[in-house]
C-alpha cells in the first residue's frame, strides 16, 4: 500500500476491484464503512456478487480477466470528459515527457518485440533526450508525441461500447462507475483502490495495477488522504517478506539482484543506478552504491566490499522466465533440482496446476517440510494418483512453533512494521523459525570449517551472531542488524557517530563499508532511542487526527512515512490541494503532518522521488509487456479474438508452450476463477484443522449461475465434476443469483468459481485444491500464475 | 434497565467472527456439517450453536441483494419462553437481574412436548435429543458482569454488534436508523421496545429470516398455552 488501512476512511470513493476485502480482508470494512458514513461512494467491479457487494452503492458484474478493457474505459473517460487533474498531471506526471520516434503499437504489440525471445527491446521505449540527458518536457502538452498525447491516443480505442462488448459489464453499470470515480479529480477529493489478487494473478497482473496507477495520476490521488494505490496484502507479513526479498529478481530493500554479467561491484553500481542532471530531481536511487554496500557489509564484515560481492550468487536474468516459481517448478519436473525447503508454505496445494506440482516433487532427492501440521506438500508421496513405493524423494518434517509462540516483527499492507513479543513457549520439541534456520546454519558452518568444500568462504565469513545468552535465536539481533550499524566512528557534517551504534537513518548510510544495514528501507526501524516498532502510542497532533495518521503507533519504512509521495499532496507552495484532509503542508519554516517525502522545500523537488526524473509515470517504460496497459485476454479465454487488435494474448506472457492451452474449445466452455472465503487461509492448513471454521466452510463448492445450471441439469447441492486439461475435482454445486452469463461479443459466456483451500488430507470428505485445475502461465514480469482466469467444463458428478 | 444489544444489519458482511466468537467462548463443539448449496452453515441453530449468520438472497426493483442475519436470542423483556418454562419448573429459565439476560439452566430439561417455535416467537430455543435440556444464548452474562463485551460483540469489525445499557443503545438504534434512511428508504428497527436485542433493517425483515421479527410468526402453540401467549407477540414496529 502506498497509504495504509486507517487512512482508507478518508477516501470520498473506495474502488475494489480485483480484491473482496469485505471476505478476504473482513478487518478492512471496518475503514471501509467508515468512508461510507462519512458519505464515500463504494464501488465494487468483479465477476462474482460477493459479501463485498453486498454492502456497496455500485456493483458492476465483469468476466474474469477483462480489467484492462474496463480501466482503459475509464482512462478514455477521464480524458474525454476533461475531469482530470490538470496542475497535479502537468507539474507531478511524466504527461509532459516527449518519447522517442522508436515508440509505437502495432496490431496490439509494441516496437522492439522480439518472436523468438517473446521479449521487448525496452530501448525503444525511450524518451526523447535533451542535450543533458534528460527527458524532453513540453508542458503545454502540445506536443504530438508528449506522453499525454500518446495516453489519449493509446486509449481513443477504449469506447465504452468496445469495453462493454468484451468485459460483459454493462454500459450503464461502467458509466456509473466511472462518473462516480472520476469526480475524485477534484483537487479535495480522493479516492483509493483496494487490490488483491483479483488484480495480479494475471497473465496482465502488472499492467491491470499500471492502468490503475494511470487513473490515480490523472486524478490526483497519489501521495494525498484517502488515495493511492492500495494492494491487500494476503498473509500479515508478506508485505514483510516481500521486503526482505522474497522474490527471485530483488535483494532485500528492492535492490536489483546481482547478475552474472556484473562481475565486480562497480559493475552492478553503475548498471543499477540511474542519473539525472535535473536539480530539481532527487533520484533517490542514486543512493543504491550506499544501501548495497550497507547490505554486503551486514553479512560479511571483515572482507572488503569487493570481496563480498564477488560472495554474493549471481542471476544470468531478471526476468520472470528465469527464477520465478513456475519455471523453478518446472525445472523441478525436469530433474534439475535435488532438494527442496517448503518452509511455512503448502505448494502442492498453493501453487497453480498442482497435478504438475505434486509430480515434481517426487523426481527430487529430498525435501525439508517445515510447518505446523501435516500438509498436502510433505506427504505428496501418498496423496492421489501416487504410488508411495515408486517415489524416490525422502522428505523430512520440521514442526514449527506458531506464530503466538515467536517474538519479531510483521510488516502489514500499510508498511507498518509490528513488533509482537511471545506469547506462550513453543510446545513440545517444537521450534521458532529462527532457531531452525539458525540451527541448520550453524551446522553447515561446522561442516565447512571441517571439511571445506567448493567455495567456503562466503559460509565460513558470515557474520552469523544472532544467538542470545541462552543459546537461541535472539529476533533483536536480527532488527537491529536489518536497521544497521556504524562499523567505524563516522563523521556526518557536524555530527560524529561512534563505531557501534546504531544508524539513526538511511540518510547516513555510507557506500565505503563504514555502516551495515540489512535493508535500507527499514533503517530507523531500531535505533539506539530502541526498537521504534515495539511503539504503542496514540499521540497525534490535530492535523493528524484529522486523517487518522498515528506516527508513535508501531513504525513504517520508509523513515516512519504513512503515505509515500506525500509531497504531491500539495502545490508548489507546500498547500494542502485538500486543507481538511491535509497529509503534509509547510508552515513557511517546516513540514508538518505526516513525514515528508524528503524535507526540500516546497517546490524545490518533484514529488515521486523514486523515479529518476521525479515523476509519477502515466508512460512506464520499465516494464516487460509495454509501457501503457495494452487489452488481452488471459491465454486460456472464451474468445478467438477482441475488438482492441489482433493480438489475442500478452505476447510476453510467461509459459510452458508444451502445456496446451483452451481458447475456444468446446471441451472447456465455461470460465474458471479461483477465490478465497472469509472462513479458511490459503491453502487452509490452519483453518481446515479448526473445528468451527470447517463447519462454516465444510467442503469444495462450485459457485454458478442458474442459467448455467439449468442447461446442465445440475441442481443447488448437487455433486459436480470440474474438469480441464490439467486435472479435475468434484465440488458441490452453489447454484445462486449472484453469478450471471455474461454477453461478451454477442455470445453468452459463463464463469464458474471454486474456492483453493481445500486438500486431500483432512478434512477426509473436503475435496482437492483448486489449483489442480490452474494454468501454468504467468505474468512477464513478476512469474504470478494467472489463477483469476481459465477454461473449464462442469458437469454434474 | 439492564443492556442491549443493537445489531446494524447494513453493516453486517457476514464475517461470521460472531457465530465462531460464540462457540470459542462457550467452548462448543462443532457441528458436523457439510455444504448443503449455501454458504450458510450449519443449516440451523442447534444445541451447540447459539449464533448463526443466515444467508439469504433476493432480486427486486433495487436489483441483487445479499442479506445477512446474525440470528440468536432476542432477550426479551418479558420472555414468552420463561413464563412457559415456570409453568413445568421455576428454575429452568431465569433472568439475570443486573442484565437482563434470559438464562437457560439444566432444569429445563423438565420442558416436555414444545418445539423452538412454541417456546419462543424468534424461534430461537434448542433441545438436546439425548439429554433433553434446552439451550440458547445467555448474552455472555459472565463475560458482561466482568466488564467485558460478549464475544460476538468482541468479534465483529464492521459495527454490525454494538451492546451497552439498555438507554444507550436505544439511543444508538433510532440515531442509526436515521443515518439508514438517507441510503435504505425501507430501513426500519424491530421490536425496539420488546426485546434487548433489536436489528436495524434495510429490507422487510422477512426477506432477512422468517422469525426476524416477532410479527412475521406468532408461535403456534399449543391450545392451554395460546393463552399465556396472547399479546406477548409484540408487533413489529416500524419507525
Amino acid at each position: 500500500m502506498t497509504n495504509h488501512w486507517i487512512d482508507l476512511k478518508n477516501a470520498d470513493c473506495v474502488l475494489m476491484m480485483g480484491a473482496n476485502p469485505a471476505e478476504n480482508h473482513p478487518i478492512s470494512f471496518k475503514w471501509v464503512m467508515r468512508a461510507k458514513d462519512n458519505g464515500a461512494t463504494l464501488i465494487h467491479v468483479d465477476p462474482r456478487f460477493t459479501r463485498t457487494s453486498a454492502k456497496v452503492d455500485i456493483y458492476c458484474p465483469m468476466r474474469s480477466g477483462s480489467d484492462i478493457a474496463i480501466l482503459g474505459g475509464m482512462i478514455k473517460y477521464i480524458l474525454d470528459k476533461n475531469l482530470w487533474f490538470k496542475e497535479y498531471v502537468t507539474n507531478y506526471t511524466n504527461a509532459s515527457f516527449v518519447v522517442g520516434k522508436d515508440f509505437g503499437l502495432k496490431d496490439g504489440v509494441f516496437a522492439g518485440f522480439d518472436p523468438k525471445t517473446g521479449s521487448y527491446d525496452q530501448k525503444k521505449w525511450a524518451f526523447e533526450l535533451d542535450a543533458d540527458g534528460e527527458p524532453v518536457k513540453d508542458p503545454t502538452l502540445q506536443n504530438p508525441r508528449c506522453v499525454f498525447n500518446l495516453l489519449k491516443a493509446h486509449y481513443a480505442r477504449y469506447d465504452l461500447k468496445t469495453v462493454s462488448s468484451i468485459s460483459g459489464a454493462s454500459e450503464k453499470d461502467l458509466v456509473k462507475v466511472y462518473d462516480a470515480y472520476a469526480a475524485t479529480g477534484k483537487p479535495d477529493k480522493s479516492g483509493t483502490i483496494m487490490y488483491a489478487m483479483g488484480w495480479t494473478q494475471h497473465t496482465v497482473g502488472v499492467q491491470n495495477i499500471r492502468a490503475m496507477s494511470i487513473i490515480q495520476l490523472l486524478l490526483g490521488n497519489m501521495g494525498v488522504a484517502g488515495g493511492g494505490v492500495n494492494a491487500l496484502r494476503g498473509e500479515a507479513n508478506v508485505q514483510g517478506s516481500t521486503d526482505q526479498a522474497l522474490l527471485y529478481h530483488i535483494i532485500p530493500g528492492y535492490l536489483k539482484a546481482p547478475l552474472a554479467s556484473l562481475t565486480t561491484l562497480a559493475d552492478y553500481n553503475k548498471a543499477n543506478t540511474p542519473v539525472s542532471k535535473d536539480p530539481k530531481s532527487a533520484n533517490w536511487w542514486q543512493n543504491t552504491p550506499k544501501y548495497m554496500a550497507s547490505l554486503l557489509k551486514s553479512m560479511w564484515r571483515e572482507p572488503d566490499l569487493d570481496t563480498a560481492y564477488s560472495y554474493l550468487p549471481k542471476l544470468e536474468t531478471l526476468s520472470a522466465k528465469g527464477y520465478s516459481w513456475l519455471v523453478m517448478f518446472d525445472k523441478m519436473l525436469q530433474g534439475q533440482f535435488k532438494g527442496f525447503f517448503a518452509w511455512g508454505q503448502n505448494p502442492a496445494c498453493g501453487g497453480a496446476n498442482s497435478n504438475k506440482t505434486r509430480e515434481a516433487l517426487s523426481k527430487l532427492d529430498w525435501m525439508v517440510n517445515v510447518n505446523i501440521f501435516e500438509n498436502e506438500t510433505g506427504s505428496f508421496w501418498k496423496g492421489p494418483g501416487m504410488t508411495p513405493a515408486a517415489v524416490k524423494t525422502e522428505v523430512f518434517f520440521l514442526p514449527c512453533a506458531v506464530s503466538y509462540e515467536k517474538e519479531g516483527s510483521i510488516s502489514n499492507s500499510g508498511r507498518w512494521m509490528q513488533w509482537r513479543y511471545r506469547g506462550p513457549k513453543p510446545l513440545g520439541d517444537t521450534k521458532p523459525d529462527g532457531d531452525m534456520i539458525m540451527l541448520i546454519m550453524d551446522k553447515v558452518r561446522e561442516m565447512y570449517a571441517k571439511e571445506g568444500g567448493a567455495f567456503p568462504d562466503p559460509i565460513l565469513n558470515l557474520y552469523w551472531d544472532y544467538e542470545d545468552d541462552h543459546g537461541e535465536f535472539d529476533p533483536h539481533r536480527v532488527a537491529k542488524v536489518i536497521n544497521g550499524c556504524f562499523l567505524k566512528d563516522v563523521t556526518i557534517g557536524d555530527k560524529t557517530y561512534k563505531a557501534g551504534s546504531q544508524v539513526p537513518s538511511f540518510a547516513m548510510l555510507q557506500a565505503d563499508g563504514s555502516t551495515c544495514s540489512g535493508n535500507w528501507i527499514y533503517c530507523a526501524s531500531y535505533t539506539d532511542d530502541g526498537n521504534m516498532a515495539a511503539r504503542r502510542s496514540k499521540e497525534q497532533t490535530p492535523m493528524q487526527a484529522k486523517i487518522g495518521l498515528y506516527p508513535k503507533w508501531s513504525w513504517a519504512w520508509p523513515v516512519n512515512r504513512r503515505i509515500i509521495y506525500n509531497r504531491a499532496s500539495v502545490n508548489a507552495e507546500g498547500k494542502p490541494y485538500a486543507p481538511e484532509k491535509a497529509v503534509v503542508e509547510w508552515d513557511g519554516a517546516k513540514w508538518v503532518g505526516d513525514v515528508p517525502d524528503g524535507g526540500w522545500k516546497p517546490g524545490d523537488k518533484h514529488p515521486f522521488i523514486m523515479r529518476p526524473q521525479g515523476h509519477g509515470q502515466l508512460y512506464g517504460p520499465g516494464t516487460a509487456d509495454g509501457p501503457f496497459p495494452e487489452y488481452y485476454e488471459p491465454l486460456e479465454c472464451p474468445v478467438s479474438k477482441h475488438p482492441f487488435s489482433k493480438q489475442l494474448h500478452n505476447p510476453t506472457a510467461l509459459q510452458f508452450s508444451e502445456e496446451k492451452k483452451a481458447v475456444c474449445d468446446p471441451r472447456y466452455p465455461f470460465v474458471g476463477t479461483t477465490y478465497r472465503v472469509t472462513e479458511h487461509w490459503q491453502t487452509g492448513l490452519m483453518t481446515r484443522y479448526t473445528p468451527w471454521l470447517l463447519e462454516a466452510e465444510p467442503q469444495m463448492f462450485c459457485e454458478m449461475s442458474e442459467e448455467l445450471a439449468k442447461m446442465r441439469g445440475i441442481k443447488n447441492g448437487d455433486k459436480v465434476t470440474v474438469e480441464c486439461q490439467r486435472g479435475s475435482l468434484w465440488a458441490v454445486a452453489i447454484v445462486t443469483k449472484r453469478l450471471k452469463p455474461f454477453k461478451v461479443d454477442g455470445q453468452t459466456v459463463h464463469l464458474v468459481g471454486f474456492p483453493w483451500h481445500y486438500g486431500w488430507i483432512y478434512p477426509k470428505n473436503g475435496g482437492d485444491s483448486a489449483n489442480i485445475l490452474t494454468p501454468s502461465v504467468g505474468d512477464p514480469n513478476t512469474g504470478i500464475p494467472e489463477t483469476k482466469a481459465f477454461m473449464v467444463n462442469v458437469k454434474k458428478a | 434497565m439492564g443492556k442491549s444489544f443493537f445489531i446494524d444489519l447494513t453493516r453486517c458482511t457476514a464475517c461470521r467472527g460472531c457465530q465462531v466468537a460464540c462457540k470459542q467462548w462457550k467452548k462448543l463443539p462443532a457441528t458436523e456439517t457439510q455444504n448443503w448449496g449455501s454458504h450458510q452453515n450449519p443449516v440451523d441453530l442447534n444445541f451447540v450453536t447459539y449464533k448463526l449468520v443466515r444467508f439469504n438472497e433476493l432480486e427486486d426493483k433495487g436489483g441483487l441483494q445479499w442479506l445477512f442475519f446474525p440470528d440468536q436470542c432476542r432477550h426479551c423483556v418479558e420472555p414468552p419462553c420463561k413464563m412457559m418454562a415456570d409453568s413445568y419448573d421455576e428454575r429452568a429459565v431465569i433472568k439475570d437481574e443486573l442484565t437482563g439476560a434470559v438464562i437457560y439452566t439444566q432444569f429445563t430439561k423438565a420442558i416436555e412436548g414444545m418445539t423452538g417455535e412454541e417456546l419462543c416467537p424468534y424461534n430461537i430455543p434448542r433441545m438436546d435429543e439425548k439429554s433433553g435440556v434446552w439451550s440458547k444464548c445467555d448474552m455472555c452474562y459472565d463475560r458482561v458482569h466482568n466488564g467485558l463485551m460478549p464475544a460476538c460483540v468482541q468479534s465483529c469489525p464492521t459495527g454490525a454488534m454494538n451492546f451497552g445499557d439498555r438507554e444507550e443503545m436505544i439511543e444508538l438504534a433510532n440515531k442509526r436508523l436515521e443515518e439508514a434512511k438517507k441510503r435504505y428508504p425501507e430501513a426500519a428497527l424491530g421490536n425496539v421496545d420488546d426485546v434487548r436485542v433489536f436489528f436495524l433493517f434495510q429490507k422487510k425483515p422477512d426477506l432477512y429470516h422468517k422469525w426476524a421479527v416477532a410479527e412475521a410468526g406468532i408461535p403456534s402453540a399449543p391450545l392451554t398455552r395460546r393463552s399465556l401467549l396472547a399479546g406477548l407477540g409484540a408487533p413489529f414496529r416500524r419507525a
